[in-house]
Parts: structure tokens; C-alpha cells; sequence
């Protein structure tokens, strides 16, 4: 396949090549044996070489235009070659020169994509792909050990041992590596060696800490289709060609000299759009396949494809969801009924919009969490079932200081990114138990209220600074607090410790040496996975008996029981058949979701209570 | 790209590929190339009159007529560009310049916007010339607006007209500026393909005819000519390869000016031996520095005279896509522009423009050594004009911007579905689905997203009357209100959300701030600016604070928002309808209270609401049912099944822009017929029981919703259906939000005074109960409060309240019969 994309450029054709590739990796483990970007580290891979990455469209450059084809001319013989210039960043003359007035030039037209490893990625998720990693042929042997995956991700894990001795850090716990304070320029600085030499490059990951590598895809066809944000596994020529970089080094050397016409674009911008190709390799995109999920553990065609496979897992759910609740209780304290919303959260997916209503979506306020330390604990369980995390503690110095939104650079000329910018389904766990008295400045209020915006309508306004832009996002929103939560949310769940308040230490140290083995994690990690994918309907007959329900509900009690309700308990219902590996609303679940709902709002009220200031 | 090869409003790009430095060969021709330039049958193309300025320019006819009736085959472009003469032509280097102009002292120069001639187009130039010529002399504005050509003669040629103005006026000195409306198909043509070529024919036409009507004027600078709006204006995603060296007509936002960048056209050295001085021309960006003076023969003696050579300005700017054109999903795109000369520093971050232009693209080089290069053209436009489409929206309706441009089918659709009888009702239902019921809330929003017609009275000194619709919507949390704005919000071009608690005044109006990069004093135009011509929507209204509100009483009848801050004392144009939504104060709708007692307004804001909707849980089963059923269905239908029920949201988007900017209903005889009735009427219903049941200001109310209504039918006159559905609609919202809890009946005076007409009486009564009861305690100077609150419960046969008991003492109080101190009650007189 490597060879097939070395080919000469100017045989066959361009619908013709594209078709080849798209039938090949059709094939069942076609795509696996192609090299993927988000494992190999770069060097290993061959410049002009077919690779994959996985990745999130972060921003959208300008379309530029290529010389698609060009002619040279050998200025010795004057012998004239026709050239292509699809997929390639530099033409190709060798001695000869490029003939700008010929007739036989066309020019096209390709867009650019500036993107990054999904945000958030859990390092699980990294570690099981790159096990089926392909090690391409290389001509040479590396020299230099890198530190593998594996290794990176014991270092992960120290890190994410609380550090209390810390002050509270912007971003995860994970980034300890760097001071706190000036957060959003030292943003890529991570410590380990193999970003070391980027540090004054920003590579404009969303969230603080992010390391591997990011790219430019360049897209010859359709890009209309593409969305910022998507998920994508891109296929696609890798050019890494040194011309490139050589462009950029020598911009900053002459810069101070140039004719002042030729810094129309500022050294930033000039920085951001061409990149040294050893930093961010240049991908032409030959295929792209949408990513619906980032799970490796699932096969990645989509489950109708995979008709065996989903059979064996929808058997399999209710003895897995039972293990699951159970693992769960004991996590959240013995409390099982949080247990249940907490598997109903996880599975949570925004499945569609109704003009400005998302549908699906099921943000979860667990409030009455005892410790900051358990809730840093709950942190890494979920991280270790779900594809991609992120825990924001909502400090207040988070929160003042932090850039949530993204926000469009005009310097740059690029769309610098936020911790918002996340890919869908990832999971965002907000921590309010770090948040301390003390006054939101402007930055604080903004970032609160497009919280609120995330969570109500799921969709984030990007700042364009003339203006704003609505972006529909799908993330999954975990809030954990001690009181009723200060943002809005779809169901609030107060936890009820069965735990004694004096045995409380000794228990939550156990909880985290009660680690799963790692085939049980992996059932739970298909579980969560494959029962957010799962379709779902209701029969007419269960629509008219819910309606009946309501209407009676709302006859006992016309004040608790309002639209607002209904809502809440359609999702719980959809939420608990879906964990049960149902696909159509039956009697039991939606009674099921009534008797759930109302021990939750039974228990609120015993809460309200005991404490008499909720509002 | 040490190599400034690409100098792109540079005059010689392209023209001259023989390298100045052997290693570099100039990458320098933009890729017209295309597969375009096949399509010539001739094969090898004509070389054209590279510089037009000379060669053209002298009307010497058969000129012209050899060079296109002689193809020299056997000439390679290249090397007949090396023998044209310059473009930027100087006094001393082109004698001949404009017509005449070398005897008068016109000096010729060469527009850096156009740029260079390349190749030859298969336009006949000459005939080009004769028919502009004549568009000149006969062209008569068609819909000439008053105001761009005051003074002129409507009916005279109208560029003609222009010109004179140019001798008698002479009211440019930098550069007299034809803008010109492409007119003609013919022209239209050949100048978006070859504007570099017809573009410059075009100013030798108009210059000479200048001469010729005024052959003793002398002007210093050239006439150009400046088209725009070309063909259609185009959105920025659509351009193309096929683009390049076209005229085109993009909009967009600027984002961005660069510093003024003095472009050198000419460098003067002067010999530091013998003072001998030579001018060199610019080639590609470079000079090429004379190494031996000519004159005294000595080397490396020329000097650079900086303040003797000639500069041009040039100026970048950047635009980016305008929100609306964008797809969703999507980042805005971004062009960068070039304005040269008197074009440098017309526009300024954050404008909205509409601008003519060259499409340009240049290839990049790696580097001066390497032959490789990149495979990339870097993209700008030279620009030709500007027009900013904001431009007027501080000074009156600018009905430019909000011209959507809708295809004739579009148009079509439109009428359809206006001419169904049930279009209301229609669209009232298309406007978000997902919240039920609410029928008549919704079709008091649809009147408010089409907004009555603007009358002017300023000529007699009443100013303008306000067309916008207000609405306010209270009720119970929970009921969907916030949704409703929202979809509102996203539904309007010009909206703007904003919530009570988080807005402060200035949010709401403008501020004044420090701009970071030019560190001048700007002002920020707030949420109500913005939203000028469009819906402010404002949730929580209630959590506002007082100061915040109070900015919204101007707004909200005037029209406009006066600002006197930090030096800028200025009044803005606010001509939005407001939308706003309030919960109860006490959380839950009490149905025992008024509006006001309810949510805490004041009434003085509240009666500048033409409809207050209350949005109330009905609490009935039938209902109960129905939108049991609606949220169900919204939770397993598909989206196809539900597109299918209700019309597109962009539909509705197009039905609105296209009413609102193309209908303008007026008052029929018999509808003002019905509306004084309808007035009278309401006004009767009071006075019954001796209370004003309703002002003119819902007289201008129901004038504003009917007009409304015709608009909705696509109906250029308001007709007596039209005032009835307004009337039903006001009586629908009145009786929900001015019905008198106590009495049941409908009480304007509620929302207009914030006061019952039966509470104020029974206040009266309560205030004589109680003079009389001091009365009879006979000539006490004062008296406890309790004692007395207790004495008048005592005596009254209905309940006294404390609050009543303060308002009669209040009332006794204004007559000056007693003063309350503290807690004791003194006598006066």
C-alpha cells in the first residue's frame, strides 16, 4: 500500500487512486495495518507514506489554492514535464524549474484543517490502541529510545496521585509538571522531553497538558461536510518535507529585513499556518472516516455492521450493568440509587435537536460529596471507564483565569482554543467542591455563564470578538458538589453515605486500592460505550400509556408534576432502557424510571428538610 | 520569503519573467493560466498593449487596430512585456501619459489597484471605449436616491452631471472618483473577465471626455473610474480558482487594518562626488541600487534620497465572512485586501463592507536558492471600492443591509404561502415547534417578528412613532419562556439575548473604552444597539436592577439611547422590539394580585409593553393530555416526521425578512374606521364604572399590531380583518394581564397607573373613614398609630390591612390635614 502511494503522481487518476484507498480499507483489518499518527511517534514514519490519525477538527484555515498541475522545465535540455501537484506541499523539479507561464497549469482549490488528538483522550484508550500498533518499515533504525506509551503512562499515573501540597491547579491534576499563574501561555509546555522542543510553538490543544501530535489536513474534496469539532480518523498522505520548515526558519531570520509588504501576515500568523512540518506534519487526506466513538475495545465500523458483536454485548448488558451498579455503589458510598443515575449519566448522549431543545442530553448535579480528595478519586474511576474525561475543578482561580471558550485569534488568525472544545461524548467532570469564597472578576462570569450554556442548551458561543458563534456541542456534564449545584443541571442527586463520617478515611483509601482487574474493566468500558450507541423507540402503545400516567400524575398533584418532569423522566426512561440493553421503551423500565425518580425527589425533599436553605 | 518577489498591487508582477538575479527565477505570475486561457481558438495569443496608459491612450485608433489585426506569433509574451513601458509611470518617464495631460500637468499614474496587463483578453478594447463613452454621456439614474446625488439633476445624464461638479466644485484634489453602477450587460461582461484591460479604457474614456468639455481645467490627478457591484455580490466561500483576475463583488467584516505602509514607487540616489542624481523605478519590489554614477563615473557613490523618492500608500485589511453567510459548524473565512491610495484607512476594524476588487493569487517561493516551490498561491484582493454596508445605520433605516437578495423562486414560494388563507395560523405554528401550546403568545411573537410600519413625523415636530412591537411574557418558572426567547433569538438576523441578572446598563447601552491597539476612546455599543432593526430579547426582566431598567424606558418608546459619557455625548438609534420575560416575585403565579403586584415592575415600563402574556400552568386534564402527548412525541419521532408538520425554520426566516422589508402596509379607510371603534369601544367599557379602561397608547398598540397582521398576509393595506385579529389578541392579552383579581374585569388602569381603579377607591374610602374617625376623636394634636390602625379596624366593616391603613394616612397626609411621625399621627391646621 505504501508503494501504491509512492507511485508516480502523474499515472492513473485522481477518482480512480481515491477509490482504491477507499476499497481497501474497507476491508476488515485493512485499516489496521496502516500506521497511525497517534501512536508512532513521527520519526519512525516514512515522509510520503499512507498513515491514519485520529483527530479533532480545531480550527478551519483559509482554502488555499495549488498548482494542480505545473509543468517543468529542465533548463539544460529544456525537455518540459507535466506534473501533479495533488497531495504534495512542494513541487517537485529537482534541477529543473518550474514553468509559471505555462498554459497547461491548473490551479485548484483545498482547504486546510488545523487537528489535534481528541482532547481528553484517556491514557487506557491510548494504551489499547497502541498495542495493535503497526510499526511501519523503515529504512533505518532509530537511534534515539523514545519513552513508549507504557512508560508515559505510569508517569500519568503518579501524577494523578492527589497532591495536596499543590496549590489548586488550572487544569487537571495530571499537569503538575507546570507553575500555576500565567496558565494559558505555558498551556502546551508540558515537561516531559518529547514536548520540550515545542515549547515555543503553541500547538493549541483545547485543554492544558495535552501532548501528541497535532497536523494540518489538507481536504481536496467535499470539505463542505466537515465540521468544526468533528472526530475523524483521516487517512491520508503524511509529508513531512523539510522545505517546509526551512520556509519557516527563514521567515524569522529575515524577517526585520523584509520588504514590508511581504509581512502582511504577522510572524504569529505566519507561525500558526506554517508550522515547522517536524512539529505538525502535513496530511493530505485521501479518506476520512467519521469517528462515532474512541473506544478501541469497540470494532470501528458501526454496530449495524456488526451485527455478531452486538449481539454478544446486548446479551451480555444486564449481567455487566449489574456488576457495574454494584462497583458503583460501593464507590459512591454504599449508595445505590446514585449508582443507577450515575450509569444513566454516563450514558447520556444528546440524540437529536428540536429547534433549540437538545434531546437526550442528562447532566447529573451529585451534591453531598463529603471530601475533595473522594471527588478527585471518583475522577480517575470514571477515567478509567470512559474514552475521553476532563476534570475542571472550578476553582476560583480556575474559573477567573481559565479560557474556557474558544476564542478567535486576529493576530494569529486562528481559532485559539478552550477547554470547551471538546469532542462529543467526552465526559466533563466539574468539581464545585474546590470552589472557595471570593469574587468572580469579568473572565469568571463569562466562564459560569458558558457553563450554564453548555449544560442548558448544550452549545458553546466561540468568541469571535466582533461577534459570536453558536457551536452544538455533546458532552456529557458530571457536577459534584456539596450543596445544590450553583450551575444548572437536569437531575440532582444528593448522595447518601452509608459510610460513618469516622470511618470515612479508612474508606475512601480503600476505595482506590479496590481496582478491577482488567477484563471487568474492559466489559464495562464496551458497556458504557455501546449502550450510548444504541438506538431507541417508543411504541405507540407505551406513548399512550405514558400519557395516561402524566395526566394522572399531574390530577394527584398538579403542582410538583409539571412539563419540566415529564422531560426529565422521558430521558430516565430512555437512559435505564438503554442500560438494559433494550432498544424500545417496555412498562417495567418506564415504571421503573417513575419509582427512581420519585425515591430521588423523596429524598430531596427529606435533604431540603435538614437543611431548609435550599432555594 | 526573503525574496520580495511578490509585491501584489505591484505594477510589474508577471509581466517580467527574466529573472533580475540569474539563481532566482521569478515565480511571480498569478496563475491565470488557466485551462480557460485554452478556449482561444487563435492558439497562441494575442500580445496585448501591456501598458494601456500609452498605448491606447493616444486616440490614435489605428494604434489599436494593428495590434489586434496583427498577431505576432513568433513573439513569446514575455519577452514583449520586457519592452512595455512602465507602469507606474512617472512625469519624466512617460511624457504622454493621460490625454493632453502632459501639456496641462495632469499626471499620469498608473493605478496600483489594477496592476498589470498579462495577457491578452478577447475583448475589442476599442469598441469597449465608444460604448462606455456613450454610457457616460447618456446614462440617467433610474433609482437615483436622493441622497447620494443631492443637488443633481435627476433627469439630466448623470455622470455628466458629476463631472461638471468635478470642474466647479473641484471637491476631490487627490483623486477624482467616478464611482460608477455597472449599467451595462456589454460592459458587465468584459469588465468582470479582464478588468485589468477594460477597467484603465474605461478612465482614458472618462478623462477624455473631461478635456474635451472642459479643455482649460487643469486637475492634478487623474479621474478614475471606480465600479461596484459587480454582477451580484458574492459570498466569500464561493470563490474559486475561476476567480482569479476577475472583478468581484465579496462582503464581509473587517477584522483588521494594517499600518499605512509607504509603498516605494520610484527611488531617488544622488551621486555623493558630483550631486548627480538618477531615479530608479521599483522592479518587483526590489530596487536595483546603482552601482556606478554615470556622470562621474565613480563607483558605489549613489546615495538613497529618501524624501525625494515617490511613495505610494498602501494599506492591508482583512476581512472575514459576516456571520450570516456562514454555514453552520463552520469557522468564518478570511481574506486579506489591499487597499492602495485614497482607499488606505476608508475602512475601519469591525465595519461591515461590501467591496469590489481584483482576485489575485501569487505563488509562494521556498526559499531564493531552492528552485522548489511551494504549491501555493497566497490569495488577496486589490481593492477598487469599499462600500459599507452599516454605513447608515446611525442615521436612519438602512434598507441595504437588510436586502436579502431571494431568487425569484424563493420569491414565488413566498407569495404561495402568503396567499393561503390559513398563513397566520401557519406561521404562528411553525415558530418553535417544541414548545407547546401557547397558541396566541406565539402569534402575538410572530406580529412582534414582523413590527408595524415606521411612520415619520419629524417634519411636524412629533418625531418618529415607534413600529416595533413590545412583548412581555410572565408566568410561572417552567413554562418555557427562556426557550421561547431563545428560539426567537435564534431565529431574528439581528437578535440579541441578554438576561436581566447579568446585564448591567451599560451592558445594555454602550461604554466607552480605551481601544488596545490605537488607544483611542471607542464606544461599545451595547445589547439594545446592537440589536437595532432586530428583537432584544431579555430573560429574567425582573432581576434587573433598577438603574438597568430605567435605560429601557427611552429605548422602549423613543426609539433611541441617549449616552453623555467620558466626553461622547451622543444619541443612538435603538429601534428594537424588546422581548422580554419575568417570573413572579414569589416564584409562583399569584393569581389574587395584579400584574404588578406580581412581578414588581414598574408600571411606568409596563405600559410600554403592547402585549403582556401571561404563561400560566392551566392545570386541566384535557391539556395535561395533550402535551403529554406532544413531549412524547418530541422524544421518539423522527426528525424527518417532524419537519414534515411544520415549516422550515429558514422559510419562516425568508417570510420574515422578505415582509419585512418589502410590505408596507398603510391604514384602509375602513380599517381606521374600525380601530376608532375598536377605541371607543374599549374606552366605554370603563367608563361605565368610572375608569379609563384604555389610552392612546394602546390605541397606537392596536394600529401597530394590525399593520402587523397585513404584513403577515403580504398586504400593502390594513383591512378590517386585520384590526379585528389585533383587537382579539390585545383583548386576549389584556385579559389575562389587566384583569383586576378583586373584580374579575378587565382594568387597563392596572398596567397605566399600577393601580386598580376599585383599589384606589377603596383607598379613598378607607382615607375618609378615617378622617372621620379622628374627627369624632375630637381635637386630639396626635394620636398613636397602632391605637389608631386599631380604632379604624374596629369601626371598618371590611378588612383594613396595615398597607391600605398607610396609604389612606399617605392620602390625608398629601391634603395636608396630618403629618405621621414615626409612630404618631399629629393633627395639622
Amino acid at each position: 500500500m505504501f508503494a501504491a502511494s509512492q507511485s508516480d503522481p502523474n499515472s492513473g487518476w485522481e477518482a480512480k487512486a481515491v477509490e482504491f484507498f477507499k476499497d481497501h480499507l474497507k476491508e476488515k483489518d485493512a485499516p489496521t495495518s496502516v500506521p497511525s499518527l497517534n501512536d508512532v511517534p513521527l520519526h519512525y514514519l516514512k515522509p510520503n507514506s499512507l498513515v491514519k490519525f485520529r483527530c479533532l477538527i480545531q480550527d478551519m484555515f483559509d482554502p488555499e489554492f495549488y498548482m494542480g498541475v505545473y509543468e517543468t522545465v529542465d533548463p539544460a535540455t529544456k525537455a518540459k514535464v507535466l506534473r501533479c501537484g495533488k497531495y504534495k506541499d512542494v513541487t517537485e523539479c529537482g534541477v529543473s524549474r518550474v514553468d509559471f507561464n505555462s498554459r497547461n497549469t491548473v490551479t485548484a482549490e483545498r482547504q486546510t484543517f488545523y487537528c489535534v488528538p481528541i482532547p481528553g483522550e484517556n491514557p487506557w484508550v491510548k494504551e489499547i490502541s497502541s498495542l495493535s500498533r503497526v510499526v511501519p518499515s523503515t529504512s533505518y533504525a532509530p537511534t534515539r529510545q523514545k519513552r513508549s506509551y507504557e512508560e508515559d503512562d505510569e508517569m500519568d499515573d503518579m501524577d494523578t496521585q492527589p497532591q495536596k501540597q499543590r496549590e489548586p491547579h488550572p487544569g487537571m491534576t495530571q499537569n503538575v509538571g507546570h507553575g500555576n499563574g500565567d496558565c494559558k501561555r505555558q498551556e502546551t509546555e508540558a515537561p516531559s522531553s518529547q514536548t520540550a522542543s515545542t515549547s515555543h510553538l503553541d500547538l493549541n490543544f483545547p485543554l492544558p497538558g495535552e501532548k501528541g501530535p497535532s497536523c494540518l489536513v489538507k481536504v481536496y474534496e467535499n470539505w463542505d461536510n466537515f465540521k468544526l469539532n468533528d472526530t475523524l480518523e483521516v487517512y491520508g498522505i503524511l509529508s513531512v518535507s523539510p522545505a517546509l520548515s526551512a520556509l519557516a526558519d527563514e521567515k524569522d531570520a529575515s524577517s526585520s529585513i523584509m520588504d514590508p509588504t511581504e509581512s502582511m501576515e504577522t510572524a504569529e500568523e505566519q507561525r500558526v499556518h506554517c508550522p515547522p512540518a517536524s512539529l505538525v506534519p502535513r496530511l493530505h487526506m485521501l479518506h476520512a472516516r467519521p469517528v462515532s466513538h474512541n473506544n478501541p475495545l469497540l470494532p470501528s465500523a458501526t454496530l449495524e455492521d456488526n451485527s455478531a458483536f452486538l449481539s454478544s454485548t446486548l446479551s451480555e448488558m444486564a449481567s455487566v450493568r449489574a456488576e457495574l451498579l454494584t462497583y458503583f455503589t460501593h464507590i459512591l458510598l454504599g449508595d445505590a440509587l446514585a449508582a443507577e443515575y450515575l450509569i444513566l449519566h454516563l450514558i447520556s448522549n444528546v440524540y437529536s435537536r428540536r429547534d433549540v431543545l437538545p434531546l437526550g442530553k442528562f447532566t447529573l448535579n451529585l451534591s453531598g460529596c463529603p471530601t475533595a480528595s473522594y471527588t478527585e478519586r471518583l475522577y480517575q474511576i470514571i477515567q478509567q471507564l470512559v474514552p475521553s474525561s476532563y476534570y475542571l475543578g472550578m476553582s476560583l482561580q480556575n474559573m477567573n483565569q481559565m479560557r474556557l471558550v474558544p476564542k478567535k485569534d486576529y493576530v494569529a488568525n486562528r481559532l485559539a482554543s478552550g477547554v470547551l472544545q471538546l469532542a462529543r461524548h467526552t465526559s466533563l467532570f466539574l468539581d464545585e467542591i474546590q470552589l472557595e469564597q471570593g469574587q468572580l472578576d469579568t473572565t469568571g462570569v463569562r466562564n459560569v455563564t458558558a457553563l450554564g450554556n453548555l449544560i442548558t442548551w448544550q452549545k458553546v458561543d466561540y468568541d469571535f470578538n466582533y461577534h459570536q458563534m453558536e457551536f452544538p456541542c455533546n458532552i456529557n456534564v458530571l457536577i459534584v458538589s456539596e450543596g445544590r449545584s450553583l450551575l444548572p443541571s437536569d437531575c440532582q442527586i444528593h448522595l447518601q453515605s452509608q459510610v460513618t463520617p469516622a470511618n470515612m478515611e479508612e474508606y475512601l483509601s480503600s476505595i482506590h486500592m479496590h481496582t478491577q482487574t482488567s477484563s471487568q474493566l474492559n466489559k464495562f468500558r464496551i458497556y458504557l460505550s455501546v449502550a450510548r450507541l444504541l438506538d431507541y423507540n417508543i411504541s405507540d402503545e407505551m406513548t399512550k400509556s405514558v400519557e395516561d400516567d402524566f395526566v394522572d400524575m399531574r390530577k394527584d398533584d398538579p403542582q410538583s408534576v409539571s412539563a419540566e418532569d415529564l422531560h426529565r423522566m422521558l430521558v430516565v426512561a430512555r437512559l435505564l432502557s438503554l442500560s438494559l440493553g433494550q432498544t424500545s421503551l417496555s412498562r417495567d423500565s418506564w415504571l421503573r424510571a417513575k419509582h427512581i425518580d420519585m425515591l430521588r425527589r423523596s429524598r430531596m425533599e427529606q435533604h431540603k428538610c435538614v437543611n431548609g436553605n435550599e432555594p | 520569503m526573503s525574496s520580495p518577489t511578490s509585491t501584489p498591487g505591484g505594477c510589474k508582477r508577471g509581466r517580467n519573467t527574466n529573472p533580475a538575479t540569474p539563481s532566482s527565477e521569478g515565480p511571480t505570475s498569478p496563475p491565470s493560466q488557466r485551462r480557460r486561457g485554452q478556449d482561444s481558438s487563435t492558439g497562441d495569443l494575442m500580445p496585448m498593449p501591456t501598458s494601456p496608459a500609452t498605448d491606447i491612450l493616444s486616440p490614435a485608433a489605428p494604434q489599436d487596430t494593428s495590434l489586434f489585426s496583427s498577431p505576432r506569433p513568433s513573439v513569446q509574451p514575455n519577452e514583449v512585456d520586457m519592452s512595455s513601458p512602465l507602469m507606474y509611470g512617472t512625469p519624466s518617464s512617460r511624457v504622454e501619459g493621460t490625454p493632453r495631460s502632459g501639456v496641462r500637468g495632469t499626471p499620469a499614474r498608473q493605478r496600483p489597484d489594477l496592476g498589470s496587463v498579462r495577457k491578452a483578453p478577447q475583448v475589442d478594447l476599442h469598441s469597449e471605449y465608444f460604448i462606455f463613452l456613450r454610457f457616460l454621456q447618456r446614462f440617467i439614474d433610474p433609482t437615483s436616491n436622493e441622497d447620494e446625488n443631492a443637488g443633481l439633476d435627476l433627469n439630466e445624464p448623470l455622470y455628466m452631471q458629476k463631472l461638471e461638479e468635478v470642474v466647479y466644485l473641484s471637491v476631490l484634489n487627490s483623486a477624482v472618483v467616478i464611482l460608477l453602477y455597472i449599467f451595462c450587460i456589454l460592459m458587465l461582461i468584459s469588465k468582470i473577465f479582464f478588468p485589468q484591460e477594460v477597467i484603465p479604457t474605461f478612465d482614458m474614456a472618462v478623462n477624455e471626455l473631461f478635456f474635451e468639455r472642459f479643455p482649460d481645467s487643469i486637475l492634478e490627478f487623474q479621474i478614475q473610474v471606480r465600479p461596484y457591484n459587480a454582477l451580484k455580490t458574492r459570498n466569500m466561500r464561493s470563490l474559486n480558482p475561476e476567480d482569479i483576475d476577475q472583478l468581484i463583488t465579496i462582503s464581509g467584516m473587517v477584522i483588521r487594518t494594517s499600518q499605512l505602509i509607504p509603498e516605494m514607487q520610484e527611488a531617488f540616489f544622488q551621486c555623493q562626488v558630483c550631486a548627480y542624481s538618477t531615479r530608479v523605478e521599483v522592479d518587483r519590489g526590489r530596487i536595483a541600487e546603482p552601482a556606478v554614477c554615470r556622470h562621474c563615473n565613480t563607483t558605489h557613490s549613489l546615495a538613497l534620497v529618501h524624501n525625494r523618492s515617490v511613495f505610494s500608500d498602501k494599506q492591508m485589511v482583512k476581512i472575514q465572512e459576516s456571520p450570516e453567510d456562514m454555514p453552520a459548524g463552520q469557522t468564518p473565512h478570511t481574506t486579506i485586501v489591499y487597499a492602495h491610495n485614497d482607499l488606505v484607512d476608508k475602512v475601519q476594524p469591525g465595519d461591515r463592507i461590501n467591496i469590489t476588487g481584483i482576485y489575485r493569487a501569487v505563488p509562494m517561493r521556498v526559499s531564493p536558492i531552492q528552485s522548489n516551490v511551494k504549491s501555493v498561491y497566497k490569495t488577496h484582493i486589490d481593492a477598487i471600492h469599499f462600500r459599507k454596508t452599516d454605513e447608515k445605520r446611525l442615521h436612519g433605516v438602512d434598507d441595504d443591509a437588510d436586502q436579502k437578495l431571494f431568487t425569484e423562486d424563493r420569491v414565488q414560494t413566498l407569495k404561495e404561502l402568503a396567499a393561503k388563507p390559513d398563513v397566520y395560523e401557519r406561521l404562528s405554528s411553525a415558530l418553535a415547534p417544541s414548545i407547546y401550546e401557547h397558541e396566541d403568545i406565539k402569534k402575538g411573537i410572530l406580529l412582534q417578528l414582523f413590527g408595524g410600519s415606521r411612520k415619520d413625523f419629524t417634519q411636524t415636530g412629533r418625531g418618529n412613532f415607534r413600529a416595533e412591537v413590545n412583548i412581555l411574557l410572565c408566568g410561572d418558572p417552567g413554562t418555557s419562556k427562556s426557550q421561547l426567547l431563545q428560539y426567537v433569538f435564534n431565529l431574528v438576523p439581528r437578535g440579541q439575548y441578554t438576561s436581566g441578572k447579568g446585564s448591567s446598563a451599560v451592558g445594555l447601552t454602550a461604554y466607552v473604552m480605551k481601544d488596545p491597539e490605537t488607544r483611542q476612546l471607542v464606544l461599545q455599543t451595547g445589547a439594545l444597539v446592537l440589536s437595532d432593526n432586530g428583537i432584544c430579547c431579555i430573560d429574567e426582566f425582573d432581576k434587573m436592577s433598577d438603574s438597568t431598567r430605567s435605560v429601557l424606558h427611552e429605548v422602549m418608546e423613543q426609539q433611541t439611547l441617549s449616552i453623555a459619557k467620558a466626553g461622547i455625548i451622543c444619541q443612538l438609534n435603538a429601534r428594537t422590539a424588546v422581548l422580554a420575560a419575568a417570573n413572579p416575585i414569589e416564584s409562583q403565579w399569584n393569581p389574587k394580585k395584579t400584574t404588578i403586584e406580581n412581578i414588581q415592575l414598574p408600571h411606568t415600563l409596563l405600559s410600554r409593553f403592547d402585549l403582556i402574556f401571561l404563561m400560566l400552568d392551566p392545570q386541566d386534564e384535557a391539556y395535561d393530555r395533550r402535551l403529554a402527548h406532544h413531549l412524547v412525541s418530541l422524544y421518539y419521532q423522527s426528525e424527518e416526521q417532524m419537519e414534515e408538520e411544520f415549516l422550515d425554520m429558514a422559510v419562516l426566516r425568508d417570510y420574515i425578512a422578505y415582509a419585512r422589508t418589502y410590505i408596507n402596509p398603510r391604514l384602509s379607510e375602513e380599517a381606521s374606521q374600525a380601530l376608532i371603534e375598536a377605541y371607543v369601544d374599549m374606552r366605554k367599557i370603563g367608563s361605565g364604572r368610572g375608569m379609563v379602561s384604555a389610552y392612546p397608547r394602546q390605541l397606537e398598540s392596536l394600529i401597530r399590531l394590525a399593520e402587523a397582521h397585513a404584513k403577515v398576509r403580504f398586504s400593502e393595506k390594513v383591512e378590517t380583518i386585520d384590526v379585528e385579529e389585533a383587537k382579539r389578541l390585545h383583548r386576549e392579552a389584556l385579559k389575562q394581564s389587566a384583569t383586576d383579581p378583586r373584580t374579575g374585569f378587565v382594568d387597563i388602569a392596572i398596567l397605566t397607573t399600577g393601580m386598580s381603579a376599585t383599589a384606589r377607591k377603596r383607598k379613598e374610602e378607607a382615607a375618609q373613614a378615617l378622617k372621620k374617625l379622628i374627627q369624632a376623636k375630637g381635637k386630639t394634636p396626635a394620636m398613636k398609630y397602632h391605637q389608631l390602625l386599631d380604632d379604624l379596624r374596629g369601626q371598618s366593616e371590611t378588612a383594613i390591612t396595615k398597607e391600605l391603613f398607610d396609604e389612606a394616612l399617605r392620602a390625608l397626609a398629601d391634603e395636608d390635614y396630618l403629618t405621621v411621625t414615626g409612630k404618631t399621627v399629629r393633627l395639622l391646621a
